[in-house]
């Protein structure tokens, strides 16, 4: 299993078009992805579930990923909201 | 008999044509047993894709059709339709409890609605309009029921509905000449669908399914705000005379959409808008407005349980300072309290709120609050061409406090490296008559004064217009009135500054000759006055409006100086 804590940088957070791309980008590997913030765990391929996390700048936030692919999904991942999720 | 009902008026214009009743299925949601839990799986799978394939029809349809921004609605849905969350929520409802499709999708739609709508935020509030549009188009396939009914209406018709979602409104073709809905205001989506599409719109009828009829004969009048049902011959005949005449006159106004506004003599003034929030701004632009004039910063505080962020507010400055292009854009601080309340602000309960604790008064003492805002407006000043005007000034002391917390913040931001723009004037709002009767002290001070003319008219003249008895009294064309904006602007051009204003009086076919005399450089207005403005300023010289100033400033009263405006035909009908 692949672990990683993030702090999220981009202005609004995780909401609505943040939110789209990593949602996008979750979806396209084949791994069980899940997002926990606050206490609160969320499939990483739900955008129902990662906008009700109602996650904001400066959040720390964890990504769990198990399945056959999950090396190169949490590279995407990573790679994602480094870029300040399409922001 | 023709009947009439009054709503809201949402957009401009007249539609006349029948009505098209836009029919909302009572959908029975209610559980009910079933033997087999795959075969009312694959139901709603099946539901499922019939109701994605026709968003992307929709979708494309939009993209074409009206814009990026509107399709966008349509990828949200689809992206709800791929929610595994939900997709495998109704799937194991569905199977646990030996459910109809129908039951599982709406009770699982129901609990995100509910989720998003308790949220603290507007965006997350609207989603859950997106999670009902959506689940109620693949509830009409589970029904095997017509989800297409609008796009499918090829003769000229009114719509008329409860109220008109996203997904409606993006199928409205050609020949919908002009809706009306039970509910809704001017900000509600349908609203502001019908005003980018140009269609007259009547909104918050309370009744209109109710009383309309399939094919009865309508009269839309998006300009006064009513709908007439079954008109009789001679209303449609007034009507289609009303509907030429309006059409004319948009013909002759939008000629100037991107003509200067000059006058026959070859003076240029500033034509500006006022606006609320940043979705006044399509409006601004379509009308051909050269700046922004008035930009209310009250409304990111109201509707609220605490006081916006400085990333919201700076989100919403940059976003009109973007899309104004480097077009002047006039924000007023904080303009708020006595008789407009913030739940989370403990503001006193006062006698008399219009000569209390509001605006900068406010500001000065709740003083994060107001470098909150500062803030904000510093950080955003580097996407546009700010300028910065304090509301409520009666003192020269209010003005060099507010500069001092305004320099105070600049200096702190450049600290934190933030960039923050070196042209940045700063202007105050001149509505006390202490501060116009003394301009010539406060134009030392400042960079530009912004007349706003419905509280200065009121504390002249000591009138609330609320008021029945003494609304007589309210008076923009009062001598003393007259004086004060002269002195005001005179005050401006002797210290080489500039004068607006940013009242309702502004854009008065009455009183643009008048200001325009006096030497105004901006007015700044509702939106659609810009243009008929723009058309008035046009036909006028300014060396005969200086004249006209001369004669009026003879005059006695309110009466004689509005009777010579329109006598010596300085205002075109």
């Amino acid at each position: 299993m692949q672990e990683k804590t993030f702090t999220i940088t981009n202005e609004t957070g995780i909401h609505a078009r943040p939110a789209t791309q990593l949602v996008n980008k979750a979806g396209q590997f084949s791994s069980d992805i899940s997002l926990e913030y606050n206490g609160k765990s969320v499939n990483l391929k739900s955008i129902m579930g990662v906008m009700s996390l109602g996650v904001g700048k400066g959040s720390e936030v964890t990504v769990k990923i198990e399945g056959n692919d999950e090396e190169e999904a949490m590279e995407a991942v990573d790679q994602v909201i480094k870029e300040g999720l399409g922001e | 008999m023709s009947a009439s009902l009054t709503g809201i008026a949402a957009s401009k214009g007249i539609a006349i044509a029948k009505a098209f009743l836009l029919e909302q299925p009572e959908l029975d949601v209610s559980k009910q047993p079933v033997d087999n839990a795959q075969d009312e799986i694959a139901r709603f799978k099946e539901a499922v894709q019939e109701s994605k394939q026709e968003l992307q029809v929709i979708k494309e349809k939009t993209l074409q059709d009206i814009g990026e921004d509107q399709a966008e609605i349509f990828s949200a849905h689809l992206l709800v339709l791929e929610d595994p969350e939900i997709m495998d929520g109704v799937s194991s409802k569905i199977t646990e409890e030996s459910a109809n499709a129908e039951y599982a999708l709406s009770e699982v739609a129901n609990m995100y609605v509910d989720m998003f709508e308790n949220m603290d935020n507007e965006y997350m509030k609207e989603r859950a309009a997106d999670i009902r549009d959506v689940s109620k188009r693949v509830l009409m396939h589970l029904f095997g029921l017509e989800n297409t009914s609008l796009a499918t209406i090829d003769q000229e018709v009114v719509v008329i509905a409860d109220d008109l979602t996203p997904s409606d409104t993006a199928q409205l073709n050609e020949y919908v000449r002009g809706f009306a809905t039970d509910i809704g205001g001017r900000t509600s989506h349908s609203a502001i669908m019908a005003r980018s599409m140009e269609i007259p719109a009547v909104v918050g009828t309370k009744e209109a399914t109710g009383t309309i009829n399939q094919d009865d004969l309508l009269i839309v009048d998006g300009l006064e705000g009513r709908v007439i049902v079954n008109p009789s011959d001679d209303e449609v005949q007034e009507y289609k005379e009303k509907l030429e005449q309006f059409n004319r006159q948009k013909e002759e106004w939008a000629k100037f959409v991107n003509e200067p506004t000059k006058t026959e003599d070859g003076h240029t003034v500033e034509l500006a808008a006022n606006i609320g929030t940043p979705n006044d701004l399509d409006g601004v632009l379509s009308n051909g407005a050269e700046g922004i004039g008035l930009y209310r910063t009250e409304f990111l505080y109201m509707g609220r349980n605490e006081l916006p962020s400085e990333e919201e507010q700076f989100e919403a400055y940059k976003e009109v300072l973007e899309r104004m292009e480097g077009k002047p854009v006039v924000i007023r601080t904080l303009d708020i309290g006595g008789d407009k309340e913030l739940p989370y602000l403990d503001l006193p309960k006062e006698m008399n709120p219009f000569l209390g604790f509001r605006a900068i008064r406010l500001c000065l003492e709740e003083k994060d609050m107001f470098r909150t805002q500062l803030r904000a407006l510093l950080r955003a000043s580097s996407y546009g061409k700010l300028k910065i005007m304090f509301p409520m000034v009666a003192t020269v002391e209010e003005v060099r406090e507010a500069k001092s917390m305004l320099a105070e913040a600049k200096k702190e931001l450049q600290d934190e490296n933030i960039e923050v723009s070196d042209d940045i004037e700063v202007g105050i709002m001149v509505e006390i008559p202490s501060t116009a009767a003394a301009a010539e002290i406060f134009a030392k001070e400042v960079d530009f004064f912004s007349i706003g003319t419905n509280d200065l008219i009121q504390y002249t003249l000591a009138a609330d217009r609320m008021s029945e008895k003494v609304a007589h009294l309210y008076q923009p064309y009062h001598p003393a009135i007259l004086r004060l904006v002269k002195n005001v602007i005179d005050a401006a051009h002797k210290e080489g500054k500039w004068a607006g204003m940013c009242g309702e009086m502004a854009g008065e076919p009455v009183a643009v000759p008048l200001l325009l005399g006096l030497g105004l450089d901006e007015f700044s207005m509702s939106a659609t006055s810009v243009l008929p403005a723009r058309t008035q300023l046009r036909s006028l010289k300014k060396t005969d409006a200086e004249g006209l100033v001369e004669e009026a400033m003879k005059c006695s009263t309110a009466d004689e100086i509005a009777e010579l405006v329109e006598s010596r035909g300085f205002v075109i009908q």
